[in-house]
């Protein structure tokens, strides 16, 4: 065994890579709940892309037989339904993962100095994710597929000058329809996929470098020991990949009872309407996204068209998910973790989340007078939270930061 | 070699030209991949124009038909009906189609070329979802008393009349589009082709 360890060693760094990111990785010993999402959307990964592999095998991305193809898994081809239904379910399960994964950066302060870029990277395959997602619900081709994939695409339609020529080149045709559905096959299946595989290298070799935060917003590598080991790490490898099962098991009973139960939540991982074929000639009653998707769809609706021209709205809606990107340096409080900071702040983010709650459900409404409103004064405070943040950071008083880890 | 002392500026000058001729090239290579996006020569090919008989529809029916794969409608239009178009001007975006949404034989109260049948491309010119019809008088649901018969569009609420035009407060920035068609025959109408200049 050892001899076969070094054989690789001098050909492969494995021992090396093995104890730099895993038995010597030391990471912080105070992780809490919180710290289950960044493996878990990992698990999640794996899992969409083992269950993807086996539905490309079966699925035709092809105007006249997508939908009979989804059909054909379902009915048809031994165990089908379940590997759909994993797939399917597993889309909205990493959408919950990520958004709890990235709220614990807003408690904690995980996306200050000097994790930036792993936040930039956090962010870029965030959006990645949603667009990956978007292409694969169009892919089965119902009727949610179709009118999903005509108003998001239609966005683009709606840029200044070049937005028509735009739209067909997105398109490869004057409508939506077979060569638009045969690309985001070919993007959905192998384009995105490898991008988010790579975002996924890159945000783990970042936060390795910097090594993790912590719910106390403090730096373990700032108190070491006379052996150069932070007195607060503890290896990542045994404690959190053990700690990390436990996480594992509670996710997949929870998510299994889903896959089994109730697949289409009730409209909510599945939307009925996409159990009926697309038809170009009618739009079905209530349309709206995804569930991950409406809070920003919301900021769509609430801006309204100005001199003739949807394109503020978009641009709206492409502000609130791009202004993510500039937090590191809105944020300009001292402290990190949500534990010392000022009160303004938690106000602030209370606020936040709450908006982000109500536009995402109110994304799913049909619109009313009174939707539309409360989408509109959800949006300011949306924005709100980051246009003033420089000012609400800087304000209040913070608690002192302890120098070591508290229990 | 060694002795002489190396010229910085000339390698900077070569790592620079090199770099751009090196993007040149990958801009010329990238052409052909980003090409294979716009419409197929198929693709480009599919829009040929539609006939449709209309000998059988009754006032107030509407039919739907595809064009270039998008939805047209054809619809009958009653004496009262073509009357309260000229009623709704006070609260129509662009009553008297200023924008270019539809030809010149349709620039017109009833934006058609008979007043009493319309051909519309039923695609809502927000963000193209196909309005629902809804013809019935005073629906409770959008506006009571003063709905005057039109088109609902589900996906964001904008409102259009029986001729196509936009209500004001509506998402959608503009009228529908009217499509090129014209009359082969008293009940034949072909989508796709302008009809000629008389
Ligand atoms: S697509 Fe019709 S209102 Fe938005």
């Amino acid at each position: 065994m050892d001899n076969n360890k070094s054989w690789i060693d001098q050909r492969f760094p494995l021992t090396k890579v093995w104890n730099e990111h895993l038995a010597e990785y030391y990471t912080p010993r105070n992780f809490n709940f919180w710290y289950f999402f960044g493996s878990l959307a990992m698990l999640v990964l794996v899992m969409q892309i083992m269950t993807g592999i086996f539905l490309t095998m079966h699925f035709k991305p092809d105007e006249a037989n997508a939908f009979a193809s989804v059909e054909y898994i379902m009915r048809d081809v031994n165990w089908g339904w379940l590997i759909r239904y994993l797939h399917s379910t597993g889309a909205s399960a990493f959408f919950i993962v990520i958004y709890l994964h990235m709220f614990r950066a807003l408690l904690y302060g995980s996306y200050k100095a000097p994790r930036e870029l792993i936040w930039i990277l956090g962010m870029v395959l965030y959006i990645a994710l949603m667009a990956e997602a978007f292409m694969g619900y169009v892919l089965p081709w119902g009727q949610m597929s179709y009118w999903g994939a005509q108003v998001i695409i239609s966005l683009f339609g709606s840029v200044p000058f070049i937005g028509p020529d735009l739209l067909v080149w997105i398109l490869g045709d004057y409508a939506v329809g077979d060569p638009a559905l045969n690309r985001f096959f070919a993007l959905h299946v192998i384009a995105l996929p490898l991008i988010l595989v790579v975002l996924v290298f890159l945000h783990i070799v970042a936060l390795h470098t910097v090594g993790s935060n912590n719910p106390d917003g403090i730096e373990i590598k700032e108190n070491k020991d006379k052996d150069g080991i932070p007195k607060d790490g503890i290896p990542f490898h045994p404690y959190y990949s053990v700690k990390d099962i436990v996480g594992v098991v509670v996710f997949l009973m929870i998510f299994s009872s889903i896959v089994f139960f109730a697949p289409a939540l009730n409209g909510y991982f599945l939307e009925h309407a996409n159990f009926i074929e697309a038809n170009p000639l009618k739009t079905p009653d209530h349309i709206a996204p995804l569930w991950y998707l409406t809070p920003f769809y919301s900021v769509l609706r609430a801006i309204p068209p100005m001199f003739g021209s949807q394109f503020p709205g978009v641009v709206g809606m492409f502000a609130a998910l791009l202004i993510l990107l500039a937090l590191p340096w809105l944020d300009r409080s001292k402290v990190k973790s949500i534990r010392y900071r000022s009160w303004p702040y938690k106000v602030a983010l209370g606020i936040f989340v709450i908006s982000f709650i109500v536009l995402g459900w109110l994304g799913m409404e049909p619109v009313t007078p009174i939707n539309s409103l409360l989408a509109k004064i959800f949006t300011v405070t949306y924005f709100g939270f980051f246009v003033l943040m420089p000012w609400f950071t800087s304000i209040g008083k913070t608690k002192e930061v302890p120098a070591r880890v508290t229990e | 070699m060694l002795e002489q002392e190396i010229d910085l500026k000339k390698r900077r000058f070569l790592t620079n030209a090199t770099s751009v001729v090196g993007a040149v090239g990958v801009g010329f290579v990238a052409w052909p991949f980003l090409s294979t996006w716009l419409p197929s020569a198929r693709a480009k090919a599919a829009g040929a124009p539609v006939d449709v008989d209309i000998t059988k529809l009754e006032p107030g029916q509407l039919v739907r038909v595809l064009w270039r794969k998008k939805p047209v409608w054809i619809f009958r239009r009653d004496a009262s009906t073509i009357a309260a178009l000229k009623t709704l001007d006070s609260e129509l975006l662009d009553p008297d189609n200023q924008e270019d949404q539809q030809p010149v034989y349709a620039k017109n109260k009833h934006r058609s070329i008979k007043a009493e049948v319309a051909v519309i491309v039923g695609v809502c010119t927000h963000l193209g979802c196909s309005p629902t019809y809804r013809p019935e008088l005073g629906a409770a649901d959008l506006g009571g008393d003063s709905w005057k018969g039109g088109f609902y569009c589900p996906c964001h609420g904008s409102k259009f009349d029986l001729a196509g035009r936009v209500y004001k407060g509506a998402p959608a920035p503009t009228n529908l589009v009217i499509p090129p068609h014209h009359f082969v025959s008293d009940s034949l109408i072909r989508i796709g082709v302008d009809q000629k200049a008389s």
